[in-house]
């Protein structure tokens, strides 16, 4: 970086376009790299203390139930069994809801999905918790916990939970419209709507309608690390919990809730985190393990997770049912678009169906508009975050029917979505007016690119099909939320940055790189390090694509206040006014006087007090990302599998701090979404029962699904942002579902209305068509 | 006066008035003017003395951190949206 | 409890003793007993690779081998791939193509890729992806690390010469 205006606000107000950073773009190896690559870093399981207990729930054998009784006499018995809990262990919460991160939770709800109260709404749903002096002894503990449940009729799905008559799985709940609440009992949590224009008059303009209904399955955010927690209660009543989570002090806010106590009374530690997708901003274990540690004598207590404890009883996010109906003139304008979105929030309400309702129409400028989406809980595990919630699924609908309205005009399919495109000024589908994005880039980019300038190949053998597919993808990332920092400048002229927040996929080096370009570092002169919740001021959760964005403002800012403390200082050692100290590119100096900011930082020592700089910002800048997919596929008319030929990933990034690293957000996003596009789905017998709940079954995408995904970045830079940054982890799962239905409908001339469009949905899909 | 655009399931308090200018210089002072008017909203947008946790006030285009303490200016566009939360 | 067993193997290149109940699995072995938590388990049935490990020169998911099985081999674990000074090339690689995100299928990967290259120096695109689907990773989309994986043996190759 050329220059820094010590002036400049935190939020700059003009876009960063064209600057020329020393650091920022570069791709330097991360600093806790090399510990992740010789298996030295530790994640939340491999934390070992001394005189440790383990720990095993035992989960729901059903999907509905009452819980009449739980008998643990038997496993308390056992030798070995230090403390059992239950539901009569955690205090009894109010139905409050408030406000967590970006998100809303009902506290009593929370409680009851980490403890079973009177009933357990799905399978795999925790019921109890035993510590002992072994794993064996806790598995063959919990074996011995006799629970009495009465069953209750099972709801998997959302179409049979909006039945009139369906089963009731909350009996407080009513349906909630902005505020206003229904009568009667029902499994519908809520209705939200956006409605502009004039759909009737929008339809009659139109040429071409097309109205589709579209149904995908429950899918897991499938992070390769299970859920782990490992708690003291000590003896002094102070609590420290060990876990691997995407907020320490988000996990702090809710285990203190759930247990009733106040946040300082406890500790969170963040372990090194194995993947969370949204999927580890909830806790399931924390106050269980605690309440552990408290009844077996405040020792130490480890719960982790087992692979199928994961998949039935953490995460997922929801299945849905998607009405999407839109029209266009001949010249291509989408007269008209309707959507009507109806998402399974699990156990408890809370399906991500209002971001959905912001997706589905987002990339595009409409006059009549019109989304409905509903919230309803199922018998299936309560919905956690996954990446751009409920984006996917959205997409994939209102993505093949633009797709389909393309073929009907004879347009192109990605000059369709350029016609249609929104702009800065335009207004979106819920309400406000979009601000500076790049969508249009990112479909000339496409437009241009080597992928779709390409010929097709050709089939690997008779019976195989190939076709082409496009799609684009909105989110509304989360600018928001609070980031603190400090930063302390070491006698050396290496720099500490103390951080909170969780990185998953390398915010440590984003949030170094900034900080060494503010500074006129090399990223290597800064060691970040992400601390325990006691050590540095409150972070919201790496989550919402914010980290980059918010965490980096609050060290672009920190560094400021450092250059100022370092030019104080200059002007103290070398006796001049600080008026005539100059900070440039990393060079202190006045008048004739020059010296690096090491020199100088060598120069103070540690004897005239440290610098050291503290920031907590709560930022509220724009953060809207799109991305638009191509994607090559070959279809086995046989067996109805489908193949990724070709990939390519084009993305409004914002400007790419560590573009590696930004590639690897779009090329993991867009795997995530290959495979809940072909593969992925909880698969449910009659009475709710999970039957795949292994990794095996359950079927992620391997490295030889996959083909290279190539990344093409878009840089528009964001102009709240100093460096111009955008969040880029999420939406690039966005796109995937809908560009492949697009490229099988090109390759075999069938609509695929289901996800995943496994084999058997192709084979069924065109069989129907026959 | 900010221009405020009413959710469509607030329209039956408005008579299906979906934009329209209200005094106020907070967020807080925009409600209670829309109150005033349309007795009932604030019990719809707010529980008790803060914004519903699953709404999400927009003003000129960005997510307000502050709830009913929000600036609003003469020129300002009021939105209320559902929150979304990101994994 | 069961009575514990003496078992006598090769680690890392290091002669290790340790006592382990019949049915534990070596993965479980490595990481409680041994404290080599490098390791890690993501499904403990065999499906995710996070726990692979070298038994005598052949890749195997350490959760799905009796710990009492190894008495008198030798294990190579993601503790013992590195050189005595510095990194393996497949590590150096995959730190610099960004192999890795949020790192915990790393040990695998790494494990069962210098497990291939010892048999086959200078695998194609598509056998290094064959070989390592036996590996998951949910962050990176396999792109960078089978371009890593690609270049360590390049590298390699020429550090034969």
């Amino acid at each position: 970086m050329t220059t820094i205006e010590l002036e400049q606000s935190v939020v700059a107000d003009t876009p960063q376009t064209g600057k020329q950073y020393d650091v920022i773009g570069t791709r330097p190896i991360r600093h806790d790299g090399y510990d992740k690559v010789t298996g030295r870093a530790l994640y939340g399981a491999d934390i070992r203390l001394n005189d440790m207990l383990y720990g095993k729930v035992l989960r729901s054998p059903h999907a509905h139930a009452r819980i009449l009784s739980i008998d643990t006499s038997r496993a308390l018995a056992l030798p070995g069994v230090k403390a059992i809990v239950t539901t009569t262990d955690l205090p009894s919460l109010e139905s409050v809801v408030s406000r967590v991160g970006e998100g809303a939770v009902n506290w009593r709800y929370l409680s009851n999905n980490i403890l079973a109260n009177d009933k357990v709404l799905y399978h795999g749903h925790a019921v109890a918790a035993v510590a002992a002096t072994s794993m064996s002894i806790a598995e063959e503990a919990i074996s011995l916990i006799q629970v009495e449940y009465e069953l209750l009729p099972v709801v998997t799905t959302v179409q049979q939970a909006v039945q009139p008559d369906a089963p009731i799985l909350l009996e407080e709940l009513r349906t909630s419209e902005l505020g206003a609440k229904g009568e009667a009992m029902t499994n519908i949590a809520s209705h939200d709507q956006f409605l502009r224009g004039d759909l009737e008059r929008g339809f009659a303009e139109a040429t071409a309608i097309v109205e589709r209904e579209f149904i995908t399955s429950t899918v897991h955010q499938g992070y390769i690390e299970p859920h782990s927690a490992t708690a003291i209660w000590g003896t002094d009543g102070l609590i420290t919990i060990w876990t691997s989570t995407q907020g320490a002090h988000d996990a702090r806010r809710q285990a203190a809730e759930v247990l009733q106590l106040p946040v300082s009374r406890i500790k969170v530690v963040p372990m090194e985190i194995g993947g969370g997708f949204g999927g580890k901003t909830v806790i399931y274990l924390e106050p269980v393990a605690a309440l552990l540690s408290q009844k077996s004598g405040n020792r130490p207590v480890q719960l982790t997770m087992t692979r199928w404890d994961v998949l039935a009883g953490t995460g997922p996010t929801s299945g849905s049912v998607i009405k999407v109906k839109m029209g266009a003139d001949k010249k291509g304008r989408i007269t008209a678009a309707q959507a009507s979105l109806t998402y399974a929030a699990g156990a408890y309400p809370g399906s991500p169906v209002g971001a959905a309702m912001a997706v589905i129409f987002n990339p595009y400028n409409l006059e009549n508009v019109q989304v409905d989406g509903y919230d309803v809980v199922t018998n299936t595990p309560r919905a956690a975050a996954y990446r751009a919630p409920g984006g996917t699924n959205a997409a994939f609908a209102s993505e093949s029917v633009i797709d389909e309205l393309a073929s009907r005009l004879g347009i192109d399919p990605l000059q369709i979505r350029h016609i249609n495109g929104a702009k800065e000024g335009d207004r979106r589908v819920d309400g406000p007016l979009v601000r500076r994005i790049g969508y249009l880039e990112t479909v000339e980019k496409a437009q241009a690119s080597a992928h779709y300038q390409s010929p097709l190949p050709a089939p690997s053998s008779p019976g195989r099909k190939v076709g082409r597919g496009v799609a684009s993808g909105w989110w509304g990332n989360w600018p928001g939320g609070t980031s603190s920092v400090s930063v302390v400048v070491n006698n050396d002229g290496a720099v500490t940055l103390i951080e909170g927040s969780t990185d998953i996929g390398g915010s440590r080096v984003a949030m170094a790189m900034q900080l060494a370009e503010t500074l006129g570092l090399q990223a290597s002169d800064i060691k970040p390090l992400v601390v325990d919740t006691d050590s540095v001021g409150y972070n919201d959760v790496t989550a919402g694509s914010r980290t980059t964005y918010a965490t980096g403002i609050a060290v672009y800012k920190a560094g400021l206040r450092i250059i100022d403390l370092m030019r104080e200082r200059a002007a103290e050692f070398w006796d001049v006014d600080i008026s005539t100290v100059q900070f440039d590119n990393g060079v202190i100096s006045a008048r004739d006087r020059r010296l690096s900011f090491k020199e100088l930082a060598r120069s103070l020592g540690d004897g005239n007090g440290n610098i050291v700089a503290s920031v907590s910002i709560s930022p509220n800048g724009d953060g809207v990302a799109l991305a638009t997919h191509i994607v090559d596929v070959e279809v086995d008319t046989g067996t109805g599998k489908v193949q990724i030929l070709r990939y390519t990933a084009i993305q409004d990034v914002g400007t790419a701090i560590h573009p590696a690293y930004v590639e690897g957000q779009m090329q993991g996003g867009a795997a995530q979404g290959i495979g809940w596009a072909l593969n992925e789905e909880y698969v449910y017998d009659q009475q709710g029962h999970l039957l795949n709940g292994s990794m095996l079954d359950y079927r992620i995408p391997t490295a030889l699904d996959l083909p290279m995904i190539d990344a093409i970045m878009v840089e528009t830079p964001n102009p709240t942002h100093p460096f111009g940054v955008r969040g880029v982890g999420e939406v690039p799962i966005v796109p995937p579902a809908g560009a492949i239905a697009n490229a099988i409908h090109n390759a075999i001339g069938v609509r695929m209305e289901v996800l995943p469009m496994s084999p058997r949905r192709v084979l069924e899909a065109m069989w129907a068509q026959k | 006066m900010a221009s405020v655009w009413i959710p469509s399931l607030l329209r039956d308090l408005t008579g299906g008035i979906s934009e329209l200018d209200v005094p106020g210089q907070t967020i807080r002072e925009v409600i209670d003017s829309l109150d005033e008017r349309f007795p009932g909203m604030r019990d719809r947008l707010c529980d008790q003395e803060r914004i519903r946790p699953n709404i999400a006030v927009v003003v000129d285009g960005l997510r307000s951190q502050h709830g009913m303490r929000e600036r609003v200016n003469a020129d300002s566009e009021v939105h209320f949206v559902p929150a979304i939360s990101g994994g | 409890m069961s009575q514990k067993q003496i078992v006598q193997a090769t680690i890392n290149g290091e002669p290790v003793e340790f006592l382990c109940e019949s049915r534990q699995s070596l993965l479980e072995v490595l990481r409680d007993v041994l404290r080599l938590t490098g390791t890690k388990e993501g499904c403990n049935n065999g499906n995710c690779g996070a726990c692979n490990v070298i038994l005598d020169g052949v890749l195997v998911n350490s959760c799905l081998v009796l710990a009492v099985e190894v008495q008198g081999h030798t294990v190579t674990t993601i503790e013992g791939i590195a050189p005595p000074k510095g990194l393996h090339p497949l590590q150096q690689k995959f730190l610099e193509h960004a192999a890795l995100q949020c790192g915990i299928c790393t040990p695998g990967f790494i494990v069962s890729a210098k497990a291939l290259l010892d048999q086959n120096p200078h695998p194609s695109e598509h056998e290094v992806r064959h070989w390592l689907a036996g590996n998951l990773c949910r962050c990176t989309g396999y792109d960078k690390i089978v371009r890593a994986v690609l270049d360590a043996a390049d590298v390699m190759s020429v550090e034969a010469r």
